[in-house]
């Protein structure tokens, strides 16, 4: 019996399954490739959808008061930075007379040719600016210390034998089951006792340690996941753990030290509630000044969408900056094992 | 170069005993094969030596020195790891450097550049030195981190199955390669395999493990020629050496269900007994004693192994080059009566 089987023909000799993703084979199957562009048009429209709101703060920002009203909404307008200007001036209403001398004055600088826009003068700069920096402060301060510290435990977590550690993990990981609104009187009580209520160091320790079990499960999975042949490959050639651990661990846990610092950052960075329990004037952060833009007249939409704007703007550029770490580290790592 | 001894080591990880009172000594500039199955605690011996584990027993000694408690670091040992422990993050050069730029050693940059090229050079992988370790093959991963060892000049090479991951050739060529470099250094090496050919090719001396017990220790003719055990006798040799019952009436020795029957030896023997015969004593004559029936021809090219069935019993030989014979023809052998291999029923040489 010599039945000759056909020899493939050019079309025939590609994958016979479809390729769903590879780097290697030239030839994708058309159904892969269909379904891979069918793919791609889904992500991007889910990704539209989300940006809308983001998109409509930064056009709201660029608004004046009255397009921001303004029905149907405008879509093209002229931008203004009324909102910015407002947001981060402390101003007051001017009467027809008084408006009507300035717009005489020639040497009237910008920002104050904005504010006689609206109808107001700037008597100076308003809290938001420092409230930003003490976002700044305290979010990044934070972030810092739950990584460094995070990181520390993880390894040590990973790598040695601590007596009742599942315990000791488990310990950590149960400080997050408590839902923090739960705490905030007593902390408040405790912290204006203490002399740490309106201070950056009571926020920075309290975002550290609500921080810290999450870096620490997070990270510890990160650094299992790193063979320990490498460290015991460095201690054989001659280094000591402390440097093993800064010259083999630490540059291969980048992915999950970027995935944590993004995570921490958020949360300190958007934290609400015990910002605006704790603090009042000196540590006041940005989330709870937001809504305190209100404005005396009607709701200053601008404003509120200009403090939100700028508000987003430091963690868009920490996340942007550890974006190639982050995509591997989110999506490996934490959820292995 | 230094000379390492294992006295009474034993490891246990909480009920598993990894090792059992293990005692041996490598001498200085010696080539020292731990040969051993899958689980029987190589990898474990090593990790010991290097300071990696902790023993539960027993002492570690450089030269006479005490080792225990010592940390890896300060016991001056180049490991090459089981599975690729390159660094991924660095270059092949910098790989190759990070022992010698290490804080006991300090190395100039100027030195270590014509060491990490020498290395290079006798594994054959300059070529690769810029690339970064992620992006090398499993051959050349594992002469990266062979090179990471031979930088330096340690007191000892602990190298754990260095040559596993490699295809047939290149395990061939880096064998002997292995060895050339070694004996030009005259460099001290635990080298530890699971293939009995490595350890006979390579060894000055071959240590056999099992479950985690040192069996025997001697140079390979030792080992090949007088196997302590039967799990030994197995071990060593392709084909395998053929092992039947046997037991002893009259001055004669008959192997079990078979149609063998040999003169017994002029030492005592028990009266049943195990029978060893390497396959190379085995001889196909005209006028042999011995007959048997071609049950299975295997032509590896240099030799041929023939399978002859006596009684019940099949028996191996080897003959050279290719055999004429076929399935189904009867044969006449002989067996080499000086060379046969006595064990008792444990399994343990029986000598004569
Ligand atoms: N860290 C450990 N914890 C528990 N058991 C271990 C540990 N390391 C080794 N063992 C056990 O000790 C025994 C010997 O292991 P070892 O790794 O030394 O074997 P090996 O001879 O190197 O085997 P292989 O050829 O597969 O590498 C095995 O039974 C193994 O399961
Ligand atoms: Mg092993």
């Amino acid at each position: 019996m010599t039945a000759t089987t056909p020899r493939p023909t050019f079309e025939q000799s590609g994958p016979r399954l479809p390729v769903v993703e590879s780097i290697r084979v030239d030839r994708v199957h058309p159904r892969a490739r269909i379904a891979g562009s069918v793919r791609a048009t889904l992500a991007i429209i889910l990704s539209l959808i989300s940006l809308i709101p983001v998109f409509w703060i930064v056009l709201t920002a660029f608004k004046t008061p009255t397009d921001v009203t303004a029905i149907p909404p405008k879509l093209i307008f002229e931008p203004s930075l009324t909102g910015f200007v407002s947001l981060l001036s402390d101003m007051r209403l001017l009467s027809q007379a008084e408006q009507e001398e300035r717009s005489q004055q020639p040497d009237l600088s910008w920002v104050d040719q904005i504010a006689l826009q609206i109808g107001r003068a700037i008597n100076g700069p308003s809290q938001y600016a420092r409230q930003l920096g003490n976002s700044v402060i305290i979010a990044g301060t934070s972030t810092l210390l739950s990584v460094v510290l995070g990181l520390l435990s993880a390894y040590a977590f990973s790598r040695f034998n601590i007596p009742a550690k599942g315990d000791l993990l488990f310990f950590i990981l149960s400080t997050r089951m408590l839902p923090p609104v739960v705490v905030t009187i007593p902390i408040f009580l405790m912290y204006r006792s203490i002399g740490l209520h309106d201070t950056h160091f009571g926020l920075i320790m309290l975002y550290t340690v609500f921080n810290l079990s999450f870096s620490v499960w997070l990270l510890k999975g990160f650094i299992d996941e790193i063979p320990r042949e490498y460290e015991e490959a460095a201690l054989v050639d001659g280094y000591t753990r402390l440097q093993t651990f800064f010259r083999i661990v630490i540059p291969q846990a980048r992915t999950g030290i970027a995935a944590t610092t993004v995570f921490c950052l958020i949360f300190a960075w958007n934290e609400y509630a015990f910002a605006l329990m704790l603090t009042t004037q000196n540590a006041r952060t940005a989330p709870p000044s937001i809504p305190s833009i209100l404005g005396s007249g009607g709701i200053e939409w601008n404003t509120i969408a200009a403090g939100a704007l700028l508000f987003l703007i430091p963690v868009v550029i920490v996340t942007f900056a550890l974006r190639q770490h982050l995509l591997r580290g989110v999506t490996f790592g934490a959820v292995r094992k | 170069m230094s000379q390492i001894a294992l006295h009474h080591i034993s490891k246990h990880f909480k009920d598993i005993t990894a090792l059992d009172d293990v005692s041996f000594t490598i001498q200085n500039g010696e080539f020292f094969v731990l040969l051993g199955p899958t689980g029987a605690g190589k990898t474990t011996t090593l990790r010991v030596i290097a300071g990696l584990e902790r023993q539960s027993e027993g002492d570690i000694l450089f030269d006479g020195q005490s080792m225990n408690g010592v940390p890896p670091a300060e016991r001056d040992i180049a490991f090459v790891f089981q599975q690729y422990s390159l660094y991924p993050t660095m270059s092949v050069y910098d790989n190759l450097a990070f022992p010698l730029r290490s804080p006991m050693r300090r190395t100039p940059e100027i030195e270590i550049k014509p060491r990490v090229e020498k290395a290079a050079e006798l594994l054959r992988i300059q070529h690769l030195l810029e690339r970064k370790t992620a992006r090398l093959s499993g051959g050349e991963m594992q002469r990266v981190s062979i090179g990471r060892a031979i930088v330096r000049n340690p007191r000892i090479f602990l190298m754990d199955e260095p040559l596993s991951n490699l295809d047939a050739k290149l395990r061939e060529s880096l064998r002997v390669e292995l060895k050339h470099i070694q004996k030009t250094q005259t460099s001290t090496t635990l080298f530890v395999t699971h293939d009995q050919i490595e350890a006979l090719t390579m060894a000055d001396r071959i240590g056999v493990l099992r479950e985690g017990k040192l069996i025997q220790v001697g140079t390979p003719t030792d080992i090949y020629d007088r196997p302590a055990t039967t799990f030994v006798a197995q071990l060593v040799g392709t084909p395998r050496i053929n092992l039947h019952k046997a037991f002893r009436e009259n001055g004669t020795l008959h192997v079990q269900e078979s149609t063998v029957q040999l003169p017994a030896p002029s030492g005592s023997l028990p009266a049943e007994f195990m029978l060893g015969i390497r396959p190379e004593d085995v001889l196909i004559a005209p006028d042999g004693a011995l007959s048997g029936e071609v049950v299975l021809v295997e032509p590896l090219g240099v030799e041929t192994v023939i399978h002859l069935r006596a009684g019940a019993q099949t028996f191996i030989c080897v003959v050279s080059g290719i055999s004429h014979y076929r399935l189904g023809d009867q044969v006449r052998f002989d067996v080499i009566r000086e060379r046969l291999h006595y064990f008792d029923s444990n399994g343990q040489r029986l000598a004569l």
